[in-house]
């Protein structure tokens, strides 16, 4: 079917456009992007006072599937993602069994073109069951449709692993995203080492805990001459790490969650579960500093590390609770309320950190609403408020902390592959 | 004030108001005939999930001599060894008509999750590296007795500050009672910004101490901390003990005092 979207204020940063166009969709890919589409077969959506922009692409996040389908799946989170107007994302291999070979790879491309709703990227594995130790068939991997490799939830404790990964991921141009983290310095710490760590007497992360190792692993992708992608950074120290080599031409992306530039670990106050994550919420100079390193370019992308728990994981002592939270169906008002309301981002340079730059990292077209690419393209109100209410989440999982705030954006349609996936209502 | 989670949510007030029962109720432990009916019909259950002797016993007796059913459980004889959850357990011990559970756990922040999940009272009886509330309110009780009056006081905490519920505890109430509060140990066993909780804090111990009305010795938490925090056991007793030498530094009428149990030749050196 086709869809033609009238009037809306079409951001597309790929392609320099942010203005008021029409959209026309040949029920698969993009036709027509102009003033004064007209097309009578269609159907219209009236995006008038709406934003248009491409579909949003989160490379982050965790489906839980196969092996933890009581805490999300391939289905529900295409659906949290839709809601939340994201149309491709990139899930990460720590299921169980792991991504680390051809079977699970297709098992997870085949499960999500059977759901029909967003694109499902898989992330295969670095190491064998992510164990760490030996490395698994990435040349495999990629041909079966791996975007990227990643050991993450946990780190490749081993330096030499990580260059090996490096090395030999590079002949297939796919990007190894790493979680870096330092386990020594960790010692068995459960949120951010700082004033709230003390007040609350829990073991503190040191922030080096990060920085070291995005460091070390900046400079082995460095010497090596790979491509490199920094998951989830969270401190000061980490996104200057990335800032000095960028500028040195290391070939290193990196990426930051909504979390980190709208949370501290104030928000743990209370032994609040739905505060601890890993890395941890940081202090609020990091905080200043991940929104500096958006602003400035240093974090290419925003994704979320939509990070499925059950209740019963999370409703139990803090040390003991499992670290995450969900958020694919926040990220985009937490960007709109946190950074672009704010003054720190335009809406435009929000836009292309949850678009094209992501896209790009993972090698996808899509991202754009170039004519002929994917018509993936999310229609969303940015002036609207709303109460985050947890209870709507299309998410099996409810573990978020945002729940009862007050955000500004509200996803009206979601469609992917030409097709609408989320229909939050709204004008026709 | 339906539970005592920590000192941290108490006010000044209510601080006085149990050291001022308290000193009352002290006297009970001299009567002959040690059976009163303040708690008579209540129950009260220690769960504790930690190992003690004082706390557990303090609260057991305490709470027989008023009068009160008391009963215990430990978590290697009950359901926890077979991998119940803390909040299954403590919703099965509020179903039999528990009025006050009293808990000892090694997270920080337990017994908030357990008031958060019961509808009886809470007592917190140490929670991880978060607080020890009834400890600190005993020290400020024995310092009030022996010195008449916490506010104006210079207390110093020496040792392991870092994994010390009872530290936290202390610093909470003791500062609500207006009293100087300086800590000291190794830099390794000192948590992070300290300073904000409105203390001094010093790696020199001579320089916590002197002048101080009150020394507290705190224990090296062995069971709470990794290798590697002092070289040895030696060195810290050299630089860190509290010793007769090091207590000379304080005021001439100081006292000192220390939680328990004391790792004798450590933390603390006879003379």
């Amino acid at each position: 079917m086709k869809i033609l979207i009238k009037g809306g204020n079409v951001i597309d940063p790929a392609n320099n456009i942010s203005e008021k166009l029409d959209i026309l969709t040949d029920g698969k890919v993009i036709e027509a992007v102009g003033k004064d589409i007209s097309s009578p077969d269609a159907k219209v959506i009236n995006a008038e006072r709406l934003t248009v922009i491409p579909g949003i692409v989160d490379i982050h996040v965790h489906f839980r599937d196969p092996g933890y389908e009581y805490k999300e799946d391939i289905i529900s989170g295409s659906r949290a993602a839709a809601r939340g107007g994201v149309t491709s994302v990139a899930c990460m291999p720590n299921t169980k069994p792991a991504l680390d070979c051809e079977a699970l790879i297709q098992y997870v491309k085949n499960k999500a073109e059977k759901a029909g709703i967003i694109n499902v990227f898989p992330v295969g594995c670095i190491s064998k069951g992510l164990k760490g130790e030996e490395l698994a068939e990435i040349g495999e991997l990629k041909a079966a449709g791996a975007v990227g490799v990643s050991d993450d939830g946990r780190p490749v404790i081993s330096s030499i692993l990580m260059r090996r990964a490096l090395e030999y991921a590079n002949m297939f141009d796919i990007p190894v995203m790493s979680h870096s983290e330092d386990l020594g310095l960790v010692d068995g710490g459960s949120m951010n080492e700082g004033y709230m760590s003390t007040y609350l007497g829990l073991r503190g992360i040191p922030k080096a805990a990060e920085s070291v190792a995005v460091t070390r692993d900046i400079l082995i992708a460095e010497e090596v001459g790979a491509k490199i992608h920094i998951c989830h950074v969270s401190t000061a120290n980490s996104i200057d790490a990335v800032r000095q080599a960028k500028k040195r031409g290391v070939r290193v992306t990196c990426e930051t969650a909504p979390h980190y530039f709208s949370l501290t670990d104030a928000a743990c106050d209370g032994f609040n579960t739905n505060a601890k994550m890993n890395p941890p919420l940081r202090s609020a100079e990091d905080v200043e500093a991940v929104i500096a390193g958006l602003a400035d370019g240093t974090i290419d992308a925003i994704a979320t590390d939509h990070a499925p728990h059950h209740i019963d994981e999370k409703n139990v002592e803090f040390d003991k609770a499992l670290n995450g939270i969900i958020g694919l169906e926040t990220s985009l008002s937490l960007g709109i309320t946190k950074l672009v309301n704010t003054g720190k981002l335009t809406l435009c340079e929000l836009i292309k950190k949850m678009t094209y730059n992501p896209a790009k990292i993972i090698g996808t077209d899509r991202g754009t609403l170039s004519v002929g690419a994917p018509a993936d393209i999310t229609i969303f109100d940015a002036a609207e408020e709303y109460v985050v209410d947890v209870s709507k989440f299309a998410s099996k999982s409810k573990n978020s902390p945002y729940g009862g705030m007050k955000l500004c954006g509200v996803v009206k349609k979601t469609i992917a592959n030409g097709k609408i996936v989320y229909d939050g209502g709204g004008k026709e | 004030m339906k539970h005592l989670l920590g000192l941290k949510d108490v006010s000044a007030d209510e601080i006085k108001n149990i050291l001022d029962t308290a000193e009352i109720m002290k006297k009970r432990l001299d009567e002959d005939i040690k059976k009163f009916d303040e708690l008579k019909g209540k129950s009260v259950i220690t769960v504790f999930f930690e190992n003690s002797t004082r706390t557990r016993l303090s609260f057991e007796l305490a709470s027989k001599y008023l009068g009160a059913n008391a009963a215990n459980i430990t978590s290697t004889g009950s359901s926890v060894a077979k991998g119940e959850t803390l909040i299954d357990t403590v919703k099965t011990i509020n179903m039999m008509a528990a009025d006050i559970l009293v808990v000892r756990h090694s997270s920080s922040g337990a017994p908030k999750l357990v008031s958060e999940n019961v509808d009886c009272s809470v007592v917190n009886a140490g929670d991880g590296m978060n607080e020890h509330p009834t400890q600190a309110l005993l020290d400020m009780l024995t310092i009030r007795e022996k010195k008449g009056t916490i506010s104006g006081l210079k207390v110093a905490i020496i040792g392991d500050v870092k994994h010390s519920r009872v530290a936290r505890s202390n610093i909470y109430g003791l500062k609500k009672m207006g009293a100087e509060v300086v800590l000291a140990g190794p830099a390794t066993l000192l948590p992070s910004q300290l300073e904000e909780l409105g203390v001094r804090v010093y790696t020199d111990v001579e320089k916590a101490i002197d002048g101080a009305d009150v020394v507290m010795g705190l224990r090296i938490q062995l069971e709470r901390q990794r290798a590697g925090n002092f070289p040895t056991v030696r060195e810290y007793s050299k630089l860190f003990g509290v010793n007769e030498e090091r207590l000379r530094l304080a005021k001439p009428d100081a006292i000192l005092l220390h939680p328990g149990p004391v790792n004798r030749g450590v933390s603390l050196r006879a003379k």
